[in-house]
């Protein structure tokens, strides 16, 4: 009787370990392609220089503030034809307290600003010159953007050209409280 | 309720489930059928007769699991539908190796037809990484486990509480057998001590004696096991970056790339690609062997590179200070190596970008200066001699034509468009180049200035992987263990034999776990000498 009793508990306790490191490895293996950032999480801290030569901006800086990061690059056409859509909302939006961070992988300056000063965009342009932003943010496709609320959260992240509607409806996500 | 217990005749309680009585090895009656143990058959020896129990409790969901998983058989077949899946995975290359901008479920049905979409659409494109099939190999592993407890544990009790003095029926069955022997004491001496000479170790019991060697054999096949699934436990530790990473990326020359999984503390720097091929004649012993090939045969694909590490912990955007932490050069196979990294030669984009063009510009009578474009720089305009100033109106690193006219492919410099203005000095007319594949075309009929091209600088970009694989020694170490095993189980061979008296003669049974025709050899001597009858082999007979 005790033995049996015995067996019992350690075939039970062998068995549940061996399924217990299966479902393990299982959740491992599932969460392994699964990106770090997603909606819900903070925004990791960047720090680059604007192209237009006023200093430095860091997202943490921005605290308060709706944040729009754009990951964009000149030879991306879709990137391209979604910037007049962010400037006409920018002129709209940035006083209310919504700020747009075009982030370019491009690999010359040359490059970004000649497109930035063709369309006479004035939201801020740096240069992510190492991809090290590119590369914290997991950034697959261009145009990937990020919405970040007011608190440092990811609110949305899109991954895609984004229509006049639609980055109007999430400039609305993540605008501060008056 | 109480166990089942079996009483053998010798007074031995045995477990139920016993086929051989664990003291005196007399055959339970009733019992034989589990191994298929009939009446005048040589007795089945495996696991020595004991109880496997799980061929005998099947009475909680626990005892069925643990009955399932500790057969041999589900561990066989478990083991042939892993291999055809595995085999089946490699028909086609999986997702990650298909080389293509495709998505996969464009690629399979276009490169390999019908075949190739029923592989994609059963997901074997992603076989090794999908949950069915680790349940697969984890099914194994637990298999392995538990048949090797279910059977281990049985076979040391029985091995260990061997008894010296076995029933008649027991020495009589086995193949190996010699019957009958009328032994005086000199034989008697003489067997033991040539049993010793050959190592065996000899125990006597009221005139019974049992003679046995190596039996650390008969634990090759779980030591076997240990080995498997120390390996098992390697793979399960290679999902964990901290143990294992794999990463890609490229750098051009000259360039300095931040290594990627790294926390973006190492930086490498790729200060020079060297490429190298065969060459008849430098090389003369290799002279015929390239007379007959086509192409080029290359030699050498090498890296030098500079490995740096951050010194400051910088906002992610900033280039933090950086100190040097080993130069080397990485060829194929070749790796350089560093603080738990392993940096490989795995790409070539041979002489793929312009580093620089340089450009001449003169009017008809002298020349006015040249510049040199810098893909990296890629500079707003350039101050010649003379105050002449050279504008670069715009710059495609990989030109192409679209409805929008010219525009940029990508980033890299693999085929510069460039587009500059030049203010002539005597006519002041501004006048339009557009450089592309290497040559100059002027904008304008009436452009009075020449621009040349003077001359092109390439470069090629090299691809790197960085891997971190801690796991690799414990590998090793399964797979030494394995070998251990095989080795233990294949090389020695448990050997017993047992002299039974009677009380007008002397009966000898022998048992060897492998290799009869060495045991036979081995008896030979011996027996040597002495009044032993030739024994004969009872499975042979039959």
């Amino acid at each position: 009787m005790e033995r049996k009793k015995k067996r019992l508990i350690f075939r039970s306790a062998v068995l549940a370990i061996l399924v217990g490191t299966l479902v393990f490895v299982l959740i491992i293996n599932l969460n392994q392609d699964r990106p770090s950032l997603a909606e819900g999480a903070e925004a990791p801290n960047f720090k680059l220089d604007r192209l237009d030569e006023n200093g430095a901006i860091e997202l943490n800086d921005l605290e308060g503030q709706g944040v729009m990061i754009n990951f964009w690059a000149t030879y991306c056409e879709p990137c391209k034809e979604e910037m007049p859509h962010m400037q006409e909302l920018y002129e709209e939006y940035e006083d209310q307290g919504i700020e747009i961070i075009a982030v370019s992988v491009d690999k010359n300056e040359f490059v970004i600003n000649n497109f930035y000063n063709s369309l006479g965009l004035t939201f801020p342009s740096v240069h992510d010159r190492n991809e090290t932003v590119m590369e914290s943010y997991e950034i697959v496709p261009l145009p990937t953007s990020y919405f970040i609320n007011p608190d440092g959260t990811i609110e949305r992240i899109v991954k895609g050209p984004l229509t006049l509607e639609r980055l109007d409806e999430y400039f609305q996500e993540i605008l501060p409280e008056a | 309720m109480s166990n089942k217990t079996v009483k053998c005749e010798c007074g031995h309680v045995n477990h139920e489930g016993t086929v051989l009585c664990e003291a005196c090895g007399k055959p339970i009656s009733g019992n034989q059928h589990i191994d298929g143990n009939d009446q005048n058959d040589v007795l089945e020896m495996r696991y020595e007769g004991s109880a496997r129990r799980s061929k005998t409790y099947k009475r909680t969901i626990v005892d069925k699991t643990w009955g399932f998983f500790s057969s041999v058989k589900v561990g066989v077949w478990l083991i042939v539908i892993t291999l055809i899946a595995s085999s089946l995975g490699t028909i086609y290359p999986q997702e990650q190796f298909k080389n293509s901008p495709l998505p996969s479920s464009q690629f399979y049905e276009e490169e390999y037809g019908l075949t190739g979409k029923i592989f994609y659409q059963l997901g074997f494109h992603n076989m090794y990484d999908s949950w069915w099939y680790i349940v697969l190999v984890a099914l194994i592993g637990i298999s392995i486990i538990i048949a090797s407890i279910d059977r281990f544990v049985p076979l040391r009790r029985a091995l260990k509480n061997q008894s010296v003095k076995r029933n008649e029926i027991f020495v009589k069955r086995q193949r190996l057998v010699s019957e009958n022997n009328t032994l005086n004491d000199e034989d008697l001496t003489s067997l033991k001590e040539n049993l010793k000479k050959k190592r065996y170790k000899v125990s006597e019991e009221d005139g019974h004696i049992m003679a046995e060697k190596n039996r650390f054999s008969r634990w090759g096949p779980y030591v076997n096991h240990i080995g498997l699934i120390i390996i098992l436990l390697a793979a399960i530790f290679r999902m964990f970056d901290l143990m294992h990473t794999e990463e890609y990326v490229w750098v051009r020359e000259g360039e300095t790339r931040v290594l990627p999984n790294t926390n973006q503390e190492y930086y490498i720097e790729n200060t020079e690609f060297i490429y190298e091929e065969y060459d008849s004649n430098e090389e003369e012993q290799f002279r015929v062997a390239l007379e007959n090939v086509e192409n080029p045969v290359p030699k050498n694909f090498q890296t030098n590179a500079i490995i740096y590490r951050s010194t400051e912990d910088t906002i992610t955007g900033q280039l933090p200070d950086m100190e040097e932490v080993t130069r080397g050069q990485i060829r194929l196979n070749q790796p350089l190596t560093f603080d738990g990294f392993a940096l490989y030669q795995a790409g070539t984009q041979l002489e793929s970008e312009y580093r620089t063009i340089g450009f001449d510009l003169e009017n008809d009578e002298e020349t006015l200066g040249s510049f040199e474009f810098d893909t990296d720089e890629a500079p707003y305009s350039f101050e010649l001699e003379d105050g002449l100033e050279v504008e670069v109106d715009n710059y495609f690193p990989e030109l192409e034509f679209t409805d929008n006219g010219p525009s940029s492919f990508s980033k890299f410099p693999r085929n510069p468009g460039i587009i500059f203005s030049i203010e002539n000095p005597e006519t002041t007319n501004v006048e339009r180049f557009f450089y592309l594949q290497e040559d100059v075309i002027s904008l304008s009929d009436d452009n009075e200035l020449n621009l040349s091209v003077s001359d092109i600088d390439r470069r090629s970009a090299s691809g790197i992987s960085i891997t971190r694989d801690y796991t690799l020694p414990i590998f090793g170490l399964g797979a030494a263990i394995f070998m251990i095993g095989v080795v233990q189980g294949l090389y020695w061979y448990h050997r017993r034999i047992w002299i039974h008296p009677t009380e007008s003669s002397y009966h000898i049974g022998v048992h060897t776990n492998k290799n009869w025709f060495g045991m036979k050899k081995e008896l030979e001597e011996i027996t040597k000498d002495t009044n032993v009858q030739s024994f004969h082999d009872q499975q042979e007979l039959k």
